[in-house]
């Protein structure tokens, strides 16, 4: 077996130093090894989008990503989203718009709306769309994750807060 | 609203906190102490005799704490279980599945070995070092082709694939036929492909078993919708007992019928955790999943219809093949009888149906329910038929449809194919989504499309669909459902369901019910599911059954908690019982207001026992278990527009009304939801979806790269209308909505493609380069 490198990340505002294979992938990293099991692996093939997170400010598909390509680096991750005990924004629209059936893929899809909404906070309905077409989504249809992302939207620039900065 | 979660309004969903943040736990989120892992070395041929395995390079691999094949679990591990067997040869034993494939693969995928070790990446690099010795063997493939005398013969012993046969005599339907064309009438016929499908939940399979030697104490972590069955007939295939075994059901990333089965890992990873004394883990991958998870549909069918000239349907002749793929697994062998045979009316009051079913081995995945199981491919079918002979009569659809509709005061209603209909009123349905999305304007607009050269295409569905099963004898285990429902000294009630929910929602439905029955606030009603150690022996989510089935044990058992409050309250108010009502957390008795005991102290008179009249059993305690009397029958309308691009051959979907009755809805968010997700699937059936196998059994679609589901700028904005019709199946008056989405949307969307290039079938998928293909008479 390869030698481990020792890597250090900065997961939602915490540094970890931790040594790991090279090849492990980064979602088996946040998974297995920080124990924050709500990023998910939907495909391990880059299409389905249920392994979403930022790293260093962008959205990434953490299973084509390896742990020791974020060594240095800052990662969100839907746990590390809204304060302690609340909400982001984005999480209540998903909430009040029914935009999640079974959830499986709502951590990526929220994290990819993150993404989306900060690159462009007035999105049109097509925008979404287009904008999500890497998370599948087997259960909602999509239609509901739609009205989520415009209600986070209205909510985000109404609401004094700011979203949680994304180490960016 | 009240201060009672009134039914029949949008509630947010309870769920979703846990969903949104994180927190909920799959699967693959729990962590055992000392936990192994586990990979499964599966088939690369379709068909292959195994002549030898060696696996002393893996098990020497560091890391690596067991190989098992075959051998190893023979005379431990039972075989696969299968609900309802048929006779001939399904009975006699062909289809039997082995845990782990002994002297022949059968299908791409088909498991040969496992690997136990200490994490997942040693597990799958021990894959590599087995070395298995096949003898590829011819394959079949095509479902016709293997039902040929000369075809390669999976189960060599019965001299055929095929597995039962139902050729009842024609004679009858042949002469309505002829009688038929004698009088001037028309006669259409058709070959239908109902492609094999992927159901595809975005989280796959998954188990962790843990064993206790020491009492013989397995606990079972799968991702399933059957915590029960599940565990019933595990605890036979590893010869425990019932109570020795504990299924739990943790949050489920969607199921679509894929996980109501009964599949080798659960038992290989308990066999592994007995064996080893360790928990085991076993998380399937996304090209396990597509090519060893069963898959759905898979039918070829024949089509005859007979109608009088001016549009009246006077007969069908049908004949279905199912393909079975390799091997049996739960419903695989019924799906076609069980469920596609009966609904071959539709919503048509058509006298005279006949149907002929052959059901076929082919060395693919085994097929069995995927969202609809059988009812599509039933609905597709008549559909279909519709379409056909009105383009035949040159008549409007939705005129041929309304002519030919049981109408609403025939219900109860027992079709041609005998299946008994509750209630309905497709009419109705139809109407109003003629009226939404504008109808005949939007057949003006269409002509003038076309005389602009633009493909404009509209494709109407009318269904009918069964649910909530189900009565005495669907299956040999039975199709009740049950609720154990308690009420705590606090005035909190606790909910214990056997149906086993996977984002369906039902923990808010089901407290809205009691909510509702209770008037107290839908907050102080805890819903649970999943454990078979805390819930009563269920039988699980699938078939649009859980809130028709299982909620009506839910109310049932909190209407037998407030009599008995109420006979409590009775004697605490000095009242007659027959005098008491219950409102706002109060019980009263009727007409003098002032005499009142809250809901609260009732309950904790209840629980505390000493301050009870003589006679009455202290606790609020009670189980239910509904046993449905009929199946019940939700319909509707789906209307799609679309246009395709003449150059490209790409379909777009231009305007999608769905007008769907499922009887009361409960929570008009949840089933709104429902229905979208429904049409999605069935949009990905008629324009995207197909797994494919190449001629020598190899699987081409082994990743969402190659088996494309619908993403968000394929599907439109979905406009949505219902009309309701209640039903006296259960005492909710609830219908189910689960799969009523998906079965109206893939013929409303072949339709309206095929409508679109002015032919009158295309097979699915109606994908780009197939219409290209037409467009341009390639
Ligand atoms: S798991 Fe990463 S894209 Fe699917
Ligand atoms: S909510 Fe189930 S996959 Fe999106």
């Amino acid at each position: 077996m390869t030698t481990k490198r020792s890597i250090t990340v900065t997961v939602n505002g915490q540094q970890h130093q931790t040594e790991v294979e090279p090849r492990m992938l980064l979602v088996h990293y946040l998974r297995e090894v920080l124990d924050l099991t709500g990023t998910h692996i939907g495909c391990n093939t880059s299409q389905c989008g249920a392994c979403v997170v930022m790293l260093n400010g962008e959205a990434i598909k953490s299973c084509t990503v390896l742990a020791v390509q974020a060594d240095g680096g800052e990662v969100l991750t839907i746990e590390g989203l809204a304060p302690e005990g609340g909400l982001h924004p984005i999480q209540e629209g998903f909430w009040e718009k029914h935009g999640l059936q079974c959830g499986f893929c709502t951590p990526g899809m929220i994290m990819a709306s993150y993404q989306l909404l900060k690159n462009n906070p007035h999105p049109t309905e097509t925008e979404i769309r287009r904008g999500l077409e890497g998370n599948i989504c087997r259960c909602t249809g999509y239609q509901n994750i739609v009205k989520a992302v415009q209600d986070a939207s209205e909510r985000m620039s109404t609401s004094a807060e700011t979203p949680v900065p994304a180490g960016d | 609203m009240g201060i009672a979660a009134m039914l029949g309004t949008p509630v947010k969903r309870r769920e979703d906190p846990r969903l949104i943040t994180g927190q909920a736990t799959y699967v693959d989120d729990i962590k055992l102490l000392g936990m192994l892992h586990m990979t499964v070395l599966r088939s690369p041929y379709g068909h292959a005799r195994i002549n030898t395995i060696n696996t002393d390079a893996a098990r020497q691999l560091p890391g690596v704490v067991a190989v098992y094949t075959a051998q190893d679990i023979k005379g431990t591990v039972g075989n696969i279980p299968v609900a309802a067997p048929l006779p001939p040869h399904i009975t006699s034993g062909m289809g039997r599945r082995l845990p782990l494939a002994e002297e022949k693969v059968r299908f791409y995928g088909d498991p040969v070995a496992i690997v136990i070790a200490e994490n997942r990446y040693i597990a799958r690099d021990a894959l590599d070092l087995i070395d298995v010795d096949y003898e590829p063997l011819p394959v079949a493939i095509d479902v016709e082709k293997a039902m040929q005398p000369d075809s390669p013969i999976l189960y060599e012993e019965f001299k055929t694939n095929v597995a039962t046969s139902m050729h009842p005599s024609s004679e009858q339907i042949d002469k309505i036929f002829a009688d038929t064309v004698a009088n001037g009438g028309v006669i259409v016929k058709e070959r239908f492909v109902n492609q094999r499908l992927a159901p595809s939940p975005m989280e796959t399979r998954g188990v962790v078993a843990e064993y206790r030697k020491s009492d013989k104490a397995l606990s079972l972590w799968s991702s399933s919708q059957i915590p029960h069955l599940l565990r019933n007939y595990l605890a036979i295939q590893l010869g425990l007992e019932q109570n020795q075994v504990r299924v739990i059901v943790p949050e489920v990333g969607g199921g679509f019928g894929c996980k109501l089965n009964i599949y080798p890992e659960e038992a290989l990873a308990s066999f592994a955790a007995m064996k080893t004394g360790r928990p085991v883990k076993w998380i399937e991958d996304r090209d396990e999943n597509l090519a060893a998870t069963i898959h759905g549909r898979d039918q070829v069918n024949y089509l005859e219809a007979a109608a009088t000239r001016d549009g009246k349907v006077v007969g069908l002749k049908f004949h279905v093949i199912s393909d079975m793929g390799s091997y049996l697994q739960f419903f695989t062998d019924v799906i076609a009888i069980a469920f596609t045979l009966p609904m071959l009316s539709g919503c048509y009051d058509i006298p005279n149906i006949y149907s002929s079913c052959d059901t076929v081995f082919t060395n693919k995945a085994p097929t069995d329910a995927y969202r609809g199981a059988g009812r599509p491919e039933a609905t597709y079918m008549v559909e279909r038929a519709m379409d056909v002979i009105a383009n035949e009569l040159k008549r409007d659809p939705a005129e041929i449809r309304l002519l030919n509709f049981v109408q609403p005061e025939q219900f109860p209603h027992t079709m041609a194919t005998g299946a008994l209909y509750d209630s309905g009123n497709y009419g109705a349905a139809l109407e109003k989504a003629l009226d939404i999305i504008a109808y005949d304007k939007l057949r003006e607009e269409q002509k003038q499309k076309r005389a602009q050269g633009k493909l404009m295409g509209i494709g109407i569905s009318s269904y009918v669909e069964m649910c909530g099963i189900g009565p005495k004898g669907t299956t040999p285990f039975g199709l009740y459902e049950s609720a154990r429902v308690r009420i705590e000294q606090s005035g909190t009630v606790i909910v214990y369901t056997g149906t086993s929910p996977h984002g369906q929602g039902e923990e808010t439905t089901f407290a809205q019910i009691v909510g509702n029955a209770l008037s107290i606030p839908q907050e102080k009603v805890l819903v649970l599911h999943g454990d078979t150690d805390s819930t009563p022996e269920g039988r699980g989510t699938y078939g649009s059954r859980t809130t028709s089935v299982g909620g009506s044990a839910v109310f049932q058992a909190t209407e037998r908690l407030k009599e008995k409050m109420k006979t409590i309250a009775a004697s605490m108010l000095e009242a007659s019982a027959s005098d008491i009502e219950l409102e706002d957390e109060k019980f009263t008795v009727a007409g003098s207001p002032q005499k009142s005991v809250p809901f609260k102290k009732v309950a904790a008179a209840a629980n505390t026992s000493n301050t009870l009249p003589p006679g009455i059993e202290p606790g609020l305690e009670t189980t239910v278990f509904f046993e449905p009397e009929a199946c019940t029958f939700p319909f509707g309308t789906h209307i799609c527009v679309v246009e395709v691009d003449q150059d490209t051959g790409e379909p777009e979907i231009t305007r999608y009304v769905a007008v769907d009755d499922c009887g009361k809805q409960l929570n008009p968010l949840i089933v709104a939801g429902q229905v979208h997700g429904g049409i999605a699937q069935g949009v990905g059936q008629a324009m995207y979806e197909e797994v494919v196998y190449n001629e020598d059994g190899q699987l081409l679609t082994s990743t969402f790269m190659d088996y494309a589901m619908p993403i968000a700028p394929e599907l439109p904005h979905f406009e949505l209308g219902h009309t309701v019709t209640p039903t006296n199946v259960n005492p909710l008056g609830v219908k189910g909505v689960g799969e009523a989405g998906t079965i109206g949307s893939t013929p409303a969307v072949a339709a309206a493609i095929a409508d679109a290039l002015g032919v009158a079938h295309i097979d699915m998928p109606l994908k780009s380069e197939k219409l290209w293909r037409i467009i341009h008479k390639q």
